[in-house]
């Protein structure tokens, strides 16, 4: 088995293996995944504020466990994602449910994980976020996104990560966000003041 | 009645006392630790005896609910329900039986579902047979479960109580199967060390699921009643091959848990000896008798235990396969599954001896294997 699989930008081919098949272990507490290999967890951080920041057209995904105020906690997560894409400059895309709805989805206003394609192509996203998706859904449909779009793809997952994602931290939570918001903001400062 | 403790208390830490019981005990002994929420069973020899006693530690308070479905595809298909629904579930079917449900352990893996279940095997033949035969895990290989198969009532107890935790793990969450050779494990006793009954595993956290609890909303239910199902097009399919591929990969994780759960896929005795057995089950403890014997006869060989069969112990094998002249696989079956296994992952495979192979219900003599050593070593 290679281990040497990296998780990059497509558009891969038409079936593109998972990730995990290929060699790519998941990251464990403090680590996080960029591109397939393993490296810290602040190390990613940095490389996503970098891949937003340099984006043409970056989109926010934000799924239904962010969506909708299920248990304590979710409305202030869901404003910080919110607060991270603004910072950014970028858009919102919900992705409120798993139903699939080809032909019929509009993609200028929702994603599917069955069919995210189509979004992505319609809107022209070059960097996307996945965030608050069920993991199972997130990883259909980042392989999809990976065999045939060239969108680079950043999962902010609350369990235990993604492999098909090509940057993927674990354990994210609303600390972790702010965290993140706070890179973002710091590199665009140095960015408006001409240094690196 | 029971305290909640970590899993690492209940396999590693706390003081076991060795108990003399069946297999078919030692599986009430597990689930009786398990914080099993449901348990469904059908009777169907050699597993009868297990669900029945599972019933007896529901009456105990030990299980939240337990019922007898009409058949084992309604088994199957109502453990699919309450897992899906988000509690904790366990049964137990075997040979014929395993047949009989078989649609449903494919849709478990589809649909995500941590179910355990535990497989007494049996043959599969007409005339009918009862007798003991791995046949049946052949036909369950690419199901997408994750296969255990235990040696003795031990690993039965073992497995089942650990089959729970690495079941549930977000990026895991697919059903485990946990087989033992019927009859030879089920209706024999043995000592076996168990942890202490007041102490019990953590509930299932059903809200870090990778899906969403059931809603007849959602896939994969509304992509049965969806025409999405159906379409042919480039989109459904790719979802539809997104989908199993997620299943796989699902399988791959479970690697590292697996490992640290059961100390490896496999273990091996005396790596680097020219010839290996490598086998699963009972053919593990009849194999290392006939190793023990080999040694009196100044023969040098190794014995490897594979403990997980899916996933399989790809690179652990092609390791130790390696450098050995010969590799020897004893199976309580017809068509040697296990032994195809070990051919189709080694460069090398003409070394692979698919023998001695037993089966309708014979037992495996340690002399069957010596000879088998004998033929290589000369």
């Amino acid at each position: 088995m290679s281990q040497e699989y990296q998780v990059l930008a497509g558009p891969e081919g038409y079936l593109p293996p998972a990730a995990a098949v290929m060699g790519v272990e998941l990251p464990k507490t403090g680590e996080a995944l960029v591109e397939g290999s393993l490296v810290s967890d602040n190390e990613a951080l940095h490389k996503i504020a970098d891949k937003l920041l340099s984006a043409k057209n970056p989109f926010f995904f934000p799924g239904p466990l962010l969506l909708w105020a299920w248990k304590a906690g979710v409305a202030e997560r869901a404003q910080a994602v919110r607060d991270l894409a603004d910072a950014v400059g970028a858009g919102v895309i919900p992705m409120p449910d798993y139903r699939p709805k080809y032909p019929m989805i509009n993609p200028a206003i929702e994603i599917n994980p069955n069919h995210p394609n189509l979004t992505i192509w319609h809107n022209k996203i070059d960097v996307c976020v996945f965030v608050g998706v069920h993991c199972h859904y997130a990883n259909i449909a980042l392989k999809i996104i990976r065999g045939g779009t060239s969108c680079y793809t950043i999962a902010l997952c609350g369990e235990a990560g993604h492999e098909d994602a090509m940057i993927s931290l674990r354990d994210v939570n609303l600390a972790k966000i702010q965290e993140l918001t706070a890179i973002v903001m710091d590199k665009k400062r140095q960015i408006a003041g001409g240094g690196k | 009645m029971q305290k909640v403790v970590s899993p690492e208390h209940l396999f590693f830490e706390a003081p076991r006392e060795q108990v003399f019981i069946t297999g078919s005990e030692a599986v009430r002994e597990a689930v009786r630790r398990a914080n099993v929420d449901m348990a469904i069973s059908y009777p169907i020899t050699p597993q009868s005896e297990s669900m029945h006693l599972v019933g007896d530690i529901f009456k105990e308070g030990y299980i939240r609910e337990y019922f007898r479905g009409e058949n084992e595809f309604a088994v199957m298909s109502a453990v699919a329900g309450a897992s899906m629904g988000g509690v904790r579930v366990f049964t137990a079917t075997g040979g014929p039986g395993t047949l009989r449900a078989f649609e449903l352990f494919s849709t478990w893996s589809g649909a995500r579902l941590p179910i355990v279940c535990a497989f007494m095997t049996r043959g599969v033949n007409s005339p009918l047979t009862i007798q003991p035969d791995t046949i049946e895990m052949s036909y369950l290989l690419d199901t997408g479960m994750i296969m255990l198969h235990a040696e003795n009532a031990q690993d039965l107890y073992d497995y089942l109580l650990k089959a729970f935790p690495i079941a549930e793990q977000t990026e895991v969450h697919i059903p485990v199967g946990v087989f033992a050779d019927g009859f030879f494990v089920t209706h024999t006793r043995e000592n076996v060390k168990v942890a202490p009954v007041d102490i019990k595993l953590p509930p299932y956290n059903a809200y870090s699921a990778p899906v969403p609890v059931m809603d007849m909303e959602n896939v994969p239910f509304r992509q049965m009643r969806d025409p999405f199902v159906m379409k042919s097009n480039y989109v459904s399919y790719a979802a539809h091959a997104s989908w199993q591929q997620e299943v796989m990969a699902a399988a791959e994780r479970a690697r590292p848990s697996i490992s640290s759960y059961l100390g490896g896929l496999l273990e091996v005795e005396n790596a680097d000896a020219d010839i290996l057995i490598i086998t699963s089950g009972t053919a593990v403890s009849i194999a290392r008798e006939a190793v023990a014997q080999a040694k009196q006869e100044g023969l040098n060989v190794g014995l490897v235990k594979i403990k997980c069969i899916r996933p399989f112990p790809t690179e652990e094998i092609r390791a130790l396969t390696k450098n050995a002249k010969a590799v020897i696989v004893p199976e309580f079956n017809r068509v040697g599954w296990l032994a195809k296994e070990i051919k189709s992952i080694i460069p090398d495979n003409d070394k692979v001896v698919g023998a001695p192979r037993v089966f309708g219900g014979m037992t495996m003599p340690t002399q069957s294997i010596l000879a088998e050593i004998r033929r290589c070593q000369a």
